[in-house]
């Protein structure tokens, strides 16, 4: 079986947001991550690798120092890398990115793809079920649990308060929560591993049956006005009062702000 | 000269600090507290690798440098001392004997398990009367028919119960040296469940309480002759070269205490206000802690470059005697100073600066007293 991951680097919010003065993201002067959701997604397929047998590939687009993230999934067991790079490619949309992720895995053989429900750093989960509709191929997304039976999977989608059980014939591809599971960690050897193995990089020229209309910030149809921090919220109210009473307390604020 | 780590070394330190943040930090007081070893820990730490980390791969270790290594067991005494010395005891005093004077036998037969993390390792030298004097061993090994049979006791081994292979040393005999009958020492690996070998009293210590300390007793143990490691009487030398390994884990050990103690200190004082103002804002706050963060870079420039010497160089006993010295003293200055500047709240056990400097005292009395470093140190000066 061949399974490509998608994933991508993103800031890391927990040491903190940073803008340029235009308003838009600094990504430079932000430590970076795995983004969570994609981070699950890779464990999800060394899992499968892990009990079925699996060669799996991982693929990001981004700047030059997203090779970190390859390398870090290398680490934890990834067989291959690729990295989509190139100038006339950024300032991607999510409409630009699948584009652009979809030339790039024409190129693959595979049988399952598997990426993150969305990235902590625009929290759209757009391209993944994007990317299905380029390549033509069925999506299940919001997966908690995957199964190989013969030439399907079986994949638990998370729904509000249940899940459906879903089945689909491979190739498809899968986005998943980062409740799916415990990402592993890297092992010292494999980091070793990992920073001398090959990562091959890709510009536009190695994408396939992609439109130039399509890539890039030209190719991007979402215009964001303007990037800022989440208002912090405020310190509450802090009450103590026995149980009855706390109840009571509650109601009435709750009635107060017309929210019963 | 380029004080930059390298692309593995960086992701390395991410790996083990995210690690023990996540893994040791939360269990760390409870460790401490109960006394209990760690036993879920350490089989985390096997399943990711870190007990064979300097152990080639062809061993069933990671591979990697005696940096990494360091830097492990760095990360791992930040937060929590008990779990620092684990790894040290096993890697530097269990695995690296077997790997350096080994057969191939025996590296095949012990240390691929170890370095797998599958069975843990300890490391004998210590006995009631000899602990500085390695030369006052009492504990014999004689020789009947294809094997040995050993008898005596061995103290505050680290590892103690929880280990599964232990090495261990023994007087099998008197050779003359320099005109004088001395002890002829040998190493023998003997494994757990060997008849005649069991555990006496467990330490109650002041600090790395979860590391389980045990006296070994030997009483007619009777191992096999391929337990012999290395030659016959070359057991003080095998004792030694492992001490020069082992004060480079401890050294690192220290280092991770004081630097867990300076940035649990960075964190409170900007907490802590008194007179109206967090106690960062004093001056004398703000020099205590230009102090211990100085000491504590300097420490690691000697550890790090002990660590590199192990790597680069046949002999580095001068370098490790050094980092562990320094780094032993600023492990102690420094969480004395952490307590100091936590107030009261830092002579109570919910702060982890007072566990720490309870952990870092051992640095200096293990694996060679800092005065024994001062000897090993000099001794190369004079020489």
């Amino acid at each position: 079986m061949k399974i490509v991951v998608c994933i991508k680097q993103v800031p890391d919010t927990k040491g903190g947001v940073k803008f340029k003065p235009d308003g838009t993201l600094d990504r430079a002067a932000m430590l970076t991550i795995m983004n969570p959701d994609d981070k699950a997604g890779l464990e999800a397929a060394l899992r499968l690798k892990d009990q079925y047998g699996a060669e799996v590939t991982v693929i990001t687009m981004g700047l030059p120092k997203a090779e970190d993230v390859l390398r870090e999934a290398l680490a934890m067991g990834a067989d291959k890398a690729i990295l989509v790079t190139d100038r006339v490619l950024g300032g991607a949309d999510t409409w630009a990115t699948s584009q652009t992720l979809a030339g790039a895995i024409r190129n693959l053989e595979y049988d399952l793809i598997i990426t993150g429900r969305q990235a902590i750093d625009g929290d759209t989960a757009q391209v993944g079920p994007q990317i299905s509709e380029h390549l033509n191929i069925p999506v299940i997304s919001y997966a908690q649990k995957i199964k190989i039976d013969g030439d399907s999977v079986i994949v638990e989608r998370q729904f509000d308060d249940r899940y459906h059980v879903l089945k689909a014939k491979m190739p498809c591809l899968i986005t998943a929560l980062a409740e799916l599971n415990e990402p592993r960690y890297m092992t010292p050897g494999g980091i070793y591993d990992a920073c001398k193995a090959e990562i091959t990089v890709w510009g536009r020229a190695n994408l396939a049956d992609v439109d130039d209309s399509n890539l890039g910030l030209k190719g991007s149809p979402t215009q964001i006005a303007k990037a800022s921090d989440k208002v912090r919220k405020g310190k509450g109210e802090k009450v103590n009062l026995d149980p009855a009473e706390s109840v009571t307390y509650i109601v009435s604020k709750l009635k107060e702000k017309h929210v019963i | 000269m380029d004080f930059t780590l390298s692309k593995e070394h960086e992701m390395a330190r991410a790996l083990f600090k995210e690690f023990a943040e996540k893994e040791v930090k939360p269990l760390a007081q409870e460790v401490d507290e109960t006394e209990e070893f760690p036993r879920v820990t350490v089989e985390k730490m096997a399943k990711y690798g870190f007990l064979g980390i300097p152990v080639p791969k062809q061993y069933g270790g990671q591979g990697c440098d005696p940096l990494t290594y360091v830097m492990c067991v760095e990360e791992l005494s930040k937060v929590c001392g008990t779990t620092g010395v684990i790894v040290s005891a096993h890697t530097s005093l269990c695995c690296d004997p077997i790997q350096t004077f080994g057969t191939e036998e025996q590296k095949q037969k012990f240390l691929v398990p170890l370095a797998k993390g599958e069975k843990l390792g300890a490391f004998g030298l210590t006995e009631p009367g000899a602990g500085t004097d390695a030369q006052g061993q009492q504990t014999k090994a004689v020789l009947d028919g294809d094997g040995y049979v050993i008898n005596g006791s061995k103290i505050f081994i680290t590892n103690g119960k929880e280990a599964d292979v232990y090495v261990i040393f023994a007087v099998t005999g008197m050779v003359e040296k320099r005109g004088r009958m001395t002890k002829e020492i040998s190493a023998f690996i003997v494994e757990k469940g060997t008849p005649g070998f069991s555990f006496g009293t467990k330490e109650k210590k002041m600090g790395i309480r979860g590391s389980s300390t045990y006296e070994l007793i030997f009483t007619d143990c009777r191992v096999p002759k391929e337990n012999l490691l290395g030659k016959i009487g070359q057991g003080f030398k095998i004792a030694m070269h492992t001490l020069d390994g082992g004060r480079i884990g401890i050294a690192a050990q220290a280092l991770g205490l004081a630097e867990g103690a300076l940035e649990s200190t960075i964190a409170y004082v900007k907490e802590r206000k008194q007179f109206g103002r967090a106690i960062s804002q004093f001056q004398n706050t703000q020099f205590q802690l230009a102090d211990m963060a100085t000491k504590v870079e300097a420490a690691k420039m000697l550890v790090y470059k002990a660590a590199m010497a192990k790597a680069t160089q046949a002999e580095y006993t001068f370098e490790a005697a050094q980092a562990k010295l320094f780094a032993a003293e600023v492990a102690m200055e420094v969480t004395t100073k952490a307590v100091q500047l936590h107030g009261g709240y830092g002579y109570t056990r919910e702060y982890d600066v007072e566990r720490m400097m309870r952990d870092a005292k051992i640095t200096e009395i293990y694996e060679g007293t800092s005065e024994v470093q001062r000897m090993v140190i000099s001794a190369a000066l004079l020489k």
